[in-house]
Order: structure tokens, then sequence, then C-alpha cells
């Protein structure tokens, strides 16, 4: 089973420019979770901090009782075997071919013979769908392969906590799909922590079991993703319908005076606009297990139900409709 | 287009661990000068933790060697033979041509040879290593060896600090070989000196001492060039540019660092190492 991550009150700056503050949230163990933000808000940061890559001004990320913040370095390292952490663009090594790329942690971390070595790859590479590239460079083939083989190198060590940072970009809607259904796959095989950052809406529709949502420095929510998928708060909302209306601007957030006149404006249109309906989440494919998250996470939320805003309360209940049947 | 997207507004800088202190000038450079020590000493613990990076060291070593040994023996002839001409011509004039070669080969084995080295290793080697190094880190290939828990500092900056070194040592051996043969080449055949007059005015005031003194003076610089050139390619700032610039900065620093502690050993030596033909 995958690893809890707890995250308290993490505040990150790069000089004068507070990226963001206080951030606090906790990782259900074995459950998928997505991080939604605009661009520019420090998503990657924030997951560049969880591994300890860049160090937080103020706050702890707990791992297994290690701060990955203050911890001596030694610690960190040992840590950081328990991840494995997908770069947008794949941060493969230039001078090595895809193959060597996808075994290097299999050979600066076991002692397992070569022949070992290439079954576990091959069968990594078979599963992002890159069979028959493994010889080739990282520079002779197309940044979605890159992508994919940064996944496969990321899962060569079976992590327990995996984060992967914007999957989808520059991967078409398909290829956008089935990484979805991939990552719902893993997880139901290896029962990994997972962390997902991105801004591409039909991975935060179908793929996560907790959502949250960075803007303006602070984190707007994390919880159950029905509390996100119904929420009311302007930004989530705007987000969520990819809308030009709202608080969000094409420079991070619009001064007041242009949200008042465009309010003016659209006031109309606004009130009309339809609930968002909630897509069901994604099932592992035929054959695999069923995923130990599901069950797990179903007691959690049942058990923080009445906290929830009652729009959340309502999509769990018509979520959990047969298990409202079977617990009376 | 999402990846420019995401990447244009976001102005995070590279080297993001600046704390927000204000800035008092000068403090930059005291900072960037422990850092460059912080990694020396890093990099000397780093040497005596398992596992040595065999393949690696091994691979840099023969790269350095074979981008330096051949302009290394091209340099040090006519260095020796400038040496060699001007001793020559200032010891003719004072009558001492007898000691033509004793002081020709002491200029060189002592200063010539080791600086030679020193020069081309961070000129030919060192700016080789802080490119490599400088491009893997804009492209995050260092963060994503740290996320693997592989030490960037143990796996890569190790064997290129140690191949530099050992590279800078044997270079010297040889860069000292060519440039006496030189100086002989010149005085005997141009300047019409005497090869006995050359080889006994060699025995009677070179020692062994002068060849330690220059093969550690040799490895010293070899170190300094490797961690100036590691660090700064740990270290670019933004972009393709900033590793440009720092390849630059790399070379720059070295040769000034090269050319003080040169003068600190040389010193330091002739204090504590008595002169052979007092």
């Amino acid at each position: 089973m995958g690893i809890e991550v707890v995250v308290e009150g993490l505040t990150k700056s790069f000089g004068k420019q507070n990226i963001w503050q206080d951030v606090t949230l906790t990782l259900p163990a074995g459950e998928v979770s997505v991080m939604l933000g605009p661009s520019g808000t420090g998503k990657t940061v924030f997951l560049k901090s969880l591994i300890g890559l860049l160090k937080p001004e103020r706050g702890r990320v707990l791992i297994n009782g290690v701060d990955m913040v203050s911890s001596p370095e030694r610690d960190i390292y040992e840590t950081r075997k328990l991840f494995g952490l997908m770069f947008q663009d794949g941060a493969l090594f230039g001078s090595m071919s895809l193959f060597d790329n996808i075994a290097f942690p299999l050979r600066e971390h076991t002692r397992k013979k070569e022949s070992e070595i290439r079954r576990i790859v091959m069968e990594r590479v078979d599963m992002v769908g890159l069979l028959g590239a493994e010889e080739k460079l990282p520079g002779e083939i197309s940044g979605g392969m890159r992508k994919r083989a940064g996944l496969a190198r990321a899962l060569v060590l079976d992590p327990q906590i995996i984060l992967c940072d914007e999957p989808d970009s520059g991967l078409d809607p398909v290829r956008t799909a089935f990484i979805s259904q991939l990552l719902i796959d893993l997880n139901a095989q290896i029962d990994a922590t997972m962390l997902i950052v991105t801004h591409n809406l039909d991975i935060a529709a179908t793929v996560p079991d907790n959502m949250g949502m960075l803007f303006r420095r602070n984190l707007v929510t994390f919880g159950p993703r029905e509390v996100l998928l119904t929420s009311e708060e302007p930004v989530v909302a705007q987000f969520l319908s990819g809308r030009r209306e709202g608080p969000i601007g094409m420079s991070e957030e619009k001064d007041a005076a242009t949200l008042a006149k465009e309010q003016l404006n659209s006031a109309p249109s606004t009130a009309g606009s339809p609930p968002r309906r909630i897509v069901p989440q994604l099932e592992p494919s035929p054959g695999l297990p069923a995923r130990q998250a599901v069950l797990r996470r179903k007691l959690r939320v049942m058990g923080m139900l009445d906290e929830l805003p009652p729009a959340a309360r309502r999509a769990v209940e018509n979520g959990m409709a047969p298990a409202q049947e079977a617990t009376p | 287009m999402t990846m420019e997207a995401e990447r244009n507004p976001a102005p995070a800088p590279p080297r993001p661990d600046r704390p927000p202190r204000r800035q008092i000038p000068g403090l930059g450079a005291f900072r960037q000068t422990g850092r460059l020590f912080a990694l020396a000493a890093a990099v000397t613990r780093a040497v005596f933790k398992r596992p040595f990076q065999l393949r690696e060291f091994i691979e840099q070593f023969w790269f350095i060697a074979s981008v330096t040994i051949l302009p290394a023996a091209l340099v040090s002839i006519p260095f020796g033979a400038v040496i060699a001409l001007q001793v020559g011509s200032l010891t003719q004039q004072l009558g001492a041509q007898s000691f033509t070669g004793g002081a020709s080969v002491l200029a060189v084995i002592q200063q010539a040879s080791p600086l030679i080295v020193a020069l081309l290793i961070a000129g030919a080697g060192g700016s080789a290593i802080c490119a490599d190094l400088g491009s893997r880190t804009i492209r995050e290939e260092l963060d994503a060896m740290e996320v693997m828990g592989v030490s960037p500092v143990q796996r890569l900056v190790v064997p290129r600090v140690l191949a530099t070194m050992f590279v800078a040592v044997l270079l010297n051996g040889m860069v000292s070989v060519v440039g006496t043969l030189g100086g002989y080449f010149f005085n005997v055949i141009l300047q019409g000196g005497t090869p006995g007059a050359y080889l006994s005015s060699f025995s009677a005031l070179a020692q062994l001492p002068d060849l330690y003194v220059s093969e550690i003076k040799a490895l010293i610089f070899g170190f300094i060039a490797g961690i100036v050139a590691a660090y700064r390619g740990l270290n670019p700032r933004g972009g393709p540019k900033g590793v440009g610039d720092a390849v630059n900065q790399s070379v720059v620093i070295t040769f000034l660092l090269l050319f003080f502690v040169n003068m600190v050993l040389t010193g330091i030596y002739l204090q504590i190492v008595p002169p052979k033909g007092g």
C-alpha cells in the first residue's frame, strides 16, 4: 500500500516573489489526487518541494516521519527511493538510449542481473507503448514519447508515491485518455499514492479520488473530488468550465475594474449556465484487480460527510447509492 | 505549446534557493565563494563513498586526456624554446652561459609545465565539463537523478574532478619532458651551447623536490579546474545562454585562481626547500 504524504503550512518564495503560502493538505495513502491550477501558479514548484528538490522557507512535508524540507540529506535521499517522479518533458538522460534511461534506477539501486533488468524494463516499455523504440536516443523521438519514457522510468522501481507533472501536455486527446487509463490501472496494480499536477479538465474529471486547486498564492481547496467538482467558488467554477468570465485573467488574476465590468456585461449568461455534471471516475481495465483505494476512500469520505458542503454531500451520496442501500 | 505557455509566465529562476535578504554589496561574491568551497568539501567526502563510478571515471579520463595531450605537447615545445632562448641570451650577456641548461629547465619544470597543464585542463577539459553539466542541469537531468536518489556530486562530479587531477599529473610529466627537450634542442642547436654544459648545469641546480612540487602543483591545479568547472556547470543562470556564460566564467575564474594559488605555492616552496646550488 502507498504511503501518506502530509503537507503542513508550506510556504515558498523565489526572492521577493511569493509562490504560494501556508499550503496544508494530506495525500491519503494509495489514493489518486490531482492538483489543478492556472499556468504559472507554482504547481511544478509544489511537486518539486514535495520531493525535496526545492526547499520551501516554512512548513513540513512528512513522509514516513522524514521531513523532506529539513531532514538530513541522507534521509531525504533514502526517502526519494520511494518516489517516482514524471517530469514535464521527461527529463531523460540525453546521452543514453531509452532502454538505458529506464534501466538507470535499477542499475543504481539494485543488484539485479542484466537479464532480469531487461525483463523488467521491457515490461515497462510495453506498458507505456514504446516497444521498438527502446534503442533510440531521447533526441530522436517525439515529446509525447519522451513523456511516456519518463513515466516508464518513474515506474521501474515500483514506487509507493508517484508524482506526475502535467502528464497530458504535448499529448493528443486520445493519448491523454490512454494515459488517464494507464494511471488508474497503475493505481489498481501497485496501490501507490499518486499526485497528478495538470490543467487538463478530462484528467481532472475522470481520474482522481481527491482534488485540490492552487490560485493566487493559496491552496483554494483540497478534498474529495465531489467537493471541487460541485464547488461554487468562482475560481474553481471558472476553471472547471474553462470560461473567460471570472477571477482568473490572462495574467494570473484580473483587477477589480475588469471584473466589475465583466459581471455587468455577462450577468445573465452566468446565471443561466447549467450546473456541472459529475462524470463517473474511471475504472481499472478489465482483468485487473479492483482498486483498494476505492474502499478506503469510501470509509474516509463517509466519516467526513457531515463536514462537506451540501452540494458535495449530495454528490457523494448519489455516487455511493449502492453503499447507502447496503448500510441500513 | 502548453509547455511553452507554462514556462514563459513562470518567472522562476533556476537557482531558486536565494533567501530573500537585503543585498549588501560584495555579499554575493562571498556567498559564491562559500558555495564553491562547500562543493569542494562535498566532493572530497564523496570520493571515499562507495560505489565508485569507475566507468564514468575512465570515460572522463580518456576524454580529457584526448583533448589535452596534443595541444599540451604543441604548446610546450615553443614554450621551452622561448625560455631557452631568453635565458640563453641573458646568461650569454652575463657570461654564465654554462648555466643556461639548469635555469631554463627549472623554469620549465617548476613554473611553465604546471601552468601549461592547468590552462589546457581548464580551457579544454574544464570548459567541456562545465558545458556538459550545465546543459544537463537546464534539461532537468540532474534533478531527475536526484529524484531517483542518486547524488549528482557522487555520480558525475567526483569522477570528473578525479579525472582532471590525474590527467593533470600525467600531462605535467609529459609537458616537462617535451619542454626540456625543446629547450635543449634550441639551446644546443641554435645558440651553440654544448650538450655537456647543459646537462651538468642541470644536475648542479635541479633537484628531485623540483619535480615533486611540479607534480603537486599539477594535482592541485587539476582539482581547482575540475571543481570550478563543476560548480559553474551545476549553477547556470537561466537557459542555454546561461550555460554559455557559465562556461566562460568557469575558465576565467579558474585562470584567476590558478595564478594566485601558483604564487602562494611557489612562495611556500622557496621558503621550505633549500636551493641546491647555494
